[in-house]
């Protein structure tokens, strides 16, 4: 029989080591695992390359984890948003690398890399600096930039419904960059809201097939996401 | 001299976007044309962060924080809209199914240059969010922004100074002196707000311009 879910946040954590490239489901608060990076903070693992569209707002979830200095690295298209004042100070002493990325171009490395395609050709950030040292060819009469699949060890991912099979559904614009991520990682980490039983989630509905999905812990919604 | 204001802005790009497009509007200024175009108009709103059927802000026994716009705004979603992932949401906008994106600025440049997400090469934390997706994306681009900055500098002009976003992509800028095409030739006026002259157009203006007749 297989039972994905695990029962202890030790249990969805295990393994993770340092220098993980980890991929982080979320976009602002909404759809973001909050219970799986206060787990992986208390995990310990470090030299971590974080890979989130934001860079963490003040001194909770990923903003934490950068603050105990255990990111090295940090892939995301929107850094500078209100109350990022961990990463804005790290970064202006030089203590974090940026990778910035087009949103788009980050959701389609990860597309890419769930999907087993290596690279891909696209017009976005063409002629820009962020194109700067990459090849470019033209296709279609189109200047394109080759960016590369972007693969992650692990994905954090927030879900709405999750059976134990690992199928998922999300809530609204909770799925963002979650169902992507959920293709991209070598092993793939899901903190759901509602663990219900093998057949109850419409075929039709399913967003994220188990087959992507290793883990689940069932963390119920607090606050504003009850 | 009377410049139009940004709600007079937001509602004369509503009446020129035609009912059945499909539109993306940037963070900021551009999210007011939202409020422009009545339900009954079908106009359909995209959001990056996967909410296709936009809707207007909620009141407050509608609210719901699982449903943002990419602003981080809490927002509705109008009946036949859907939900998508990240990678489906910029397919949309990087396969060209968006009809038109409406998107803020810093400088436009006659040659239809943009430049709105970094304001120096040395920008500490620079952050592009779905920008310059957007703008290479779409099949047309709009940008809707003041006419100078607020120490009277011209930011349309002959070549940008800042980062671009994207080369050669904008096809009409609103600002709050007038509305200008992007042609082979450079801008081109087609409107003028009530009050302004042609001279006093001309002189906030840091590139030459042609008029409609």
């Amino acid at each position: 029989m297989i039972d994905k879910t695990v029962r202890s946040m030790a249990q969805a954590m295990d393994g993770i080591k340092d220098g993980s490239t980890i991929l982080l489901g979320g976009f602002g608060s909404v759809g973001q695992p909050d219970a799986l990076l206060d787990g992986l903070i208390e995990q310990g693992a470090k030299d971590l390359v974080m890979v989130a569209n934001n860079a963490g707002t003040g001194h909770v979830g990923l903003a934490k984890l950068m603050e105990l200095g255990r990111v090295r690295r940090i892939i995301c298209t929107f850094p500078r948003s209100q109350g990022s004042v961990v990463f804005e100070e790290l970064y202006k002493a030089g203590k974090i690398e940026l990778e910035i990325v087009p949103q788009g171009t980050l959701a389609e490395r990860m597309r890419a890399a769930g999907a087993g395609i290596g690279a891909f050709y696209t017009p976005t950030a063409y002629g820009t600096q962020l194109a700067r040292g990459k090849e470019i060819r033209e296709i279609n009469g189109r200047p394109q930039v080759l960016e590369f699949a972007l693969h992650g060890d692990y994905a954090l991912v927030e879900a709405w419904e999750a059976d134990r099979w690992g199928n998922l559904t999300y809530n609204k614009s909770g799925r963002n960059f979650n169902a992507v991520m959920a293709t991209a990682a070598a092993t793939t980490i899901v903190q759901a809201h509602h663990i219900v039983p093998l057949g109850s989630i419409d075929p039709e509905a399913v967003a994220t097939p188990g087959i992507f999905v290793d883990r689940v812990l069932h963390v119920p919604g607090t606050g504003a996401f009850a | 001299m009377t410049a139009w204001t940004r709600t007079e802005m937001a509602a004369r790009i509503a009446a020129d976007i035609p009912e059945g497009w499909y539109v993306n509007l940037g963070i900021g200024m551009p999210t007011l044309v939202a409020d422009h175009v009545p339900l009954e108009r079908e106009v359909i709103f995209h959001s990056e962060n996967g909410v296709l059927g936009m809707g207007p802000a909620p009141s407050p026994d509608q609210a719901d924080p699982w449903l943002i716009n990419a602003g981080k705004q809490q927002v509705t979603l109008r009946t036949g809209g859907s939900y998508v992932h990240h990678a489906d949401s910029f397919a949309m906008i990087r396969g060209g199914h968006l009809d038109l994106c409406v998107l803020g600025g810093f400088e436009v440049a006659e040659n239809g240059d943009i430049a709105n997400w970094a304001t120096s090469e040395n920008d500490t934390a620079p952050a592009v969010g779905g920008a310059m997706d957007l703008a290479a994306g779409a099949k047309r681009l709009w940008v809707m922004m003041e006419h100078t900055t607020k120490d009277g500098r011209s930011k349309l002009v002959k070549r940008c100074g800042y980062p671009l976003t994207a080369p050669g992509c904008v096809r009409r800028v609103y600002t709050n002196l007038a509305v200008i095409d992007v042609t082979e030739h450079g801008f081109r006026v087609i409107d003028i707000a009530p009050g302004i002259t042609r001279e006093e157009l001309i002189a906030a203006t840091a590139a030459d311009l042609e008029f409609a007749a």
